[in-house]
């Protein structure tokens, strides 16, 4: 579906989701993602579930998915290491598994913290199975997350979609 | 039924700290009719609880691994199908390893879904090591701290009606911490593919 002109990206993004009968939306709150989780609490057609911890999202995936309802999972590239052995489901389980991830420690990072954890996303999440999906400009973001919901609801995956510093911008210390 | 103790465990000082009842007989009681529920365990001991209690039938989904997990899946569950009752049975260890679970459950707080912590302040799979539980630690003041208004601990047998009550009541999450012995869990070889666990529930519960 063609955007409206000047519609935000996140707002294109949220409604792609909805149209796909995403009806769980968990996270730790996160400036990235603050457009969608804004949209997820006012919006009475879903569960918006904010976490302690990322894992915890992983866990409610795979239970939203015995019901038979599908959830994602929007975090920051500091929250995938605290998903890892949780992710077993998403292997083990062959559950499907949506992760949008907002990045940090990747291009123009000014917090040397956050460069460990940013630059080890990709090979840890692959390590544990998960395919991962980097976008870098805002007219990506949809075809991208539209394919990754196909691979993850209809294939049975778990897809990491990265939204990187490229499309989001380096936070300014 | 006679209890089985491992070899090492401090009876007297759990039978001291008020871990007396028998989960071999504790958990049905408790639980009473489990078609009533969809039934998502924890690791080990409460897996072999809900196993052997509905002959590992395919409204119950045992985890082996992924430890922390249980209270979230059960969540995510209850939060899909309102339409029906969700359980979550899991131990103090698996519950410990993520308490912070707890705090999202209430503040969700679906009318649909109960926690049974099955606390023998142990961890019997890895040995029969001491929890934090048997050192002091109080799982239902932490879940009434994190915001659970429906808690119980059951203890005696004179509890077991009380506890079983609240896990069907509907008005909102609740958490029952059952007290259990240190000692054997029924004898239960379940299916540990957690790929064909999933499918085999959704096949009962969705028809796909």
């Amino acid at each position: 579906m063609p955007a409206a002109a000047g519609e935000r990206w996140q707002d294109q993004l949220y409604d792609l989701l909805r149209r796909h009968d995403v009806t769980q939306f968990a996270y730790v709150p996160d400036a990235g993602h603050r457009i969608l989780i804004d949209r997820s609490l006012a919006d009475r057609g879903v569960h918006s579930v904010a976490l302690t911890t990322e894992e915890e999202g992983v866990a409610l995936l795979a239970g939203a998915d015995l019901g038979g309802a599908r959830g994602v999972l929007l975090m920051q590239s500091s929250g995938t290491g605290n998903c890892i052995n949780m992710l077993s489901l998403a292997k083990g389980g062959r559950f499907p598994m949506l992760m949008l991830i907002s990045m940090r420690g990747d291009f123009g990072e000014g917090n040397p913290w956050q460069f460990p954890m940013g630059q080890a996303v990709e090979p840890v999440l692959q390590a544990m199975g998960v395919i991962v999906l980097r976008v870098e400009t805002p007219q990506d973001v949809v075809p991208t997350v539209e394919a990754a919901m196909t691979m993850v609801f209809q294939s049975g995956n778990a897809v990491a979609v990265l939204l990187t510093q490229k499309l989001l911008g380096a936070k300014a210390f | 039924m006679t209890m089985r103790y491992p070899a090492g465990v401090d009876v007297a000082a759990a039978v001291a700290a008020g871990f007396v009842l028998d989960r071999c007989e504790a958990v049905p009681a408790l639980i009473g009719k489990a078609d009533d529920f969809l039934i998502v365990t924890g690791l080990a001991g409460t897996a072999r609880d809900i196993a052997s209690l509905t002959h590992d039938s395919a409204q119950i989904f045992t985890m082996a691994g992924a430890m922390g997990g249980a209270v979230m899946i059960g969540l995510g569950l209850a939060l899909a199908r309102p339409d029906k009752r969700v359980l979550v049975a899991t131990g103090d260890g698996e519950i410990l390893m993520n308490v912070g679970a707890l705090a999202t459950v209430a503040i969700m707080n679906p009318a649909n879904f109960s926690i049974l912590v099955v606390d023998n302040g142990h961890y019997g799979e890895t040995g029969w090591q001491k929890s934090h539980t048997s050192l002091g630690v109080d799982l239902e003041k932490i879940a009434i701290g994190a915001g659970i208004q429906r808690t119980r601990t059951v203890s005696t047998e004179g509890e077991l009606a009380a506890g079983a009550r609240l896990l069907r009541e509907g008005n909102g999450a609740a958490v029952v911490v059952l007290r259990v012995a240190p000692a054997e869990p029924p004898a239960y070889k379940r299916n540990f593919d957690p790929a064909a666990c999933r499918n085999r529930f959704r096949a009962a519960l969705l028809g796909a």
